[in-house]
């Protein structure tokens, strides 16, 4: 079956990599390139955890045959720290309003979250509630994730205390 | 799980695409977004031999506002439908439903196109394409046709694309003057599958009077299923709440859904009477100020 020579920008550095067209995005990300934060869960599509950025838009890692995403520019949770290294904004901000429980869910929910407040970035917590719908955690009952989107969508980044 | 190993083609333009289809015929699988395609690969559910990505056909990703029509082509994303401002204006019931397709990351990856082929019987587009009477444009190596939407869908996922044939654009048509729209969906959660969803069309006279009244709901048959109010709504008020009463108990009690283990047919047809009745009345009050 063929394989195919691919490249990706991936948090911001170029990679080439040969993969099977069957290698999806998930595990090309995860076992070809150690991008571990990367987690999957159901493998359909339903639970979110292994949600990145491809472009800039959220999307599936595991519903995406890698080879598909050629040339793309793929952003996932290591990829949302501050410039300086530390823990980005939203990332701040799931500690600080204790979003982050078993840590399963948590790379899909940053990246979301992110996307989200680009589009959004004074969300109402209607909105704020549906940007972490598409992410399934079991942990948190979603009350603590609401509350730091809303964190992080704060005038000072949530940084005022 | 993973998708079993396939070839993996991917043309440069509809020519070589269509080509590639025609030469692979039963044995190759159009791949747009892949949100539907790809979890089937994945349960193994499907398993296909050669693998078409569309994805490099840009010819294919425009929204073309044509005088009567808004025409989606086969590579526009849910979420990029989503986003037009003139989708909104000329198309509120494309709008409307666009969001309550699964979630943001899927949606910016599935295309409504796509949606349509998949041509799954609780989706959102199906019914808008059946309720808007539009219809979809195939092409293949030996030439092309267009489907109107109450020929395209067969049963549940199915449509009828045939071997070689590439789904390349949607036409929904913008309603005409004193026409509201509404869609309404229950789902168990949020971005969930719909147990039901209802797609309303009203058409009022100059006096504020329903000429034309349907809706087209999903989830309750294997295809989107139109109910027709237009007799018993005739000449009512477009508030005569007591009348939108009687047309979805009529409508209502033509409908046969079955069980399934997210709802039974009773209660699927308790929630579509309602959803009939709602949208119904909501999209002729909008009727007033179309």
């Amino acid at each position: 079956m063929s394989e195919h020579e691919i490249e990706l920008s991936v948090n911001g550095r170029r990679q080439v990599v040969r993969v099977p067209a069957r290698r999806l995005l998930s595990d090309c990300l995860r076992h070809d390139l150690a991008c571990t934060s990367t987690h999957v869960g159901c493998e359909q599509g339903t639970c979110g955890a292994c949600t990145v950025l491809v472009d800039g838009a959220p999307m599936r890692s595991c519903l995406l045959p890698a080879v598909t995403v050629d040339g793309c520019e793929i952003t996932t949770a290591e990829g949302c720290r501050a410039p300086d290294g530390g823990l980005g904004r939203v990332q701040r901000a799931l500690v600080r309003c204790h979003g982050v429980q078993c840590g399963f869910c948590t790379p899909g929910m940053v990246v979301s979250i992110v996307a989200f407040l680009r589009e959004c970035p004074r969300p109402s917590p209607e909105q704020a509630r549906d940007a972490v719908a598409g992410v399934l955690c079991r942990c948190t009952g979603y009350q603590d994730l609401v509350a730091a989107v809303l964190h992080a969508a704060r005038p000072d980044g949530g940084e005022g205390g | 799980m993973k998708p079993a190993p396939f070839d993996y083609h991917r043309p440069r333009s509809l020519e070589e695409a269509l080509a590639t289809l025609d030469r692979l015929g039963t044995a190759g699988t159009v791949m747009a977004g892949g949100q539907s395609l790809v979890p089937l690969m994945n349960r193994r559910e499907v398993s296909p031999a050669n693998v078409v990505d569309i994805n490099s056909l840009v010819e294919l990703s425009g929204i073309t506002h044509e005088d009567r029509a808004v025409r989606v082509g086969a590579l526009v994303r849910h979420a990029g439908l989503e986003r037009d401002a003139a989708v909104r204006r000329r198309n509120p019931l494309l709008a409307e439903a666009v969001p309550h397709i699964a979630h943001a990351a899927i949606r910016s990856r599935g295309t409504t196109v796509g949606s349509l082929v998949h041509a799954d019987a609780t989706a959102e587009m199906p019914a808008v394409l059946v309720a808007l009477g539009g219809s979809v444009e195939l092409r293949s190596a030996a030439g092309g046709r267009t489907v109107p939407a109450t020929e395209f869908f067969l049963g549940a996922n199915r449509c009828c694309v045939a071997v070689g044939e590439l789904a390349v654009a949607a036409s929904f048509p913008v309603p005409p003057p004193r026409t509201g729209t509404a869609w309404l969906e229950v789902a168990r959660q949020r971005g969930g599958r719909a147990v039901c969803g209802v797609a309303a069309v009203v058409t009022l006279d100059a006096g504020r009077r329903v000429e034309r009244a349907t809706a087209t709901c999903a989830g309750v048959g294997a295809t989107p299923v139109p109910v027709d109010l237009t007799e018993v709504m005739t000449g009512a008020r477009f508030d005569d709440l007591a009348r939108w009463r009687v047309a979805a108990d009529e409508g209502g009690s033509a409908l046969a859904p079955a069980d399934d283990l997210h709802a039974s047919a009773e209660y699927r047809r308790h929630l579509a009477r309602v959803l009939v009745e709602r949208a119904g009345r909501l999209a002729a009050i909008r009727a007033t100020g179309a």
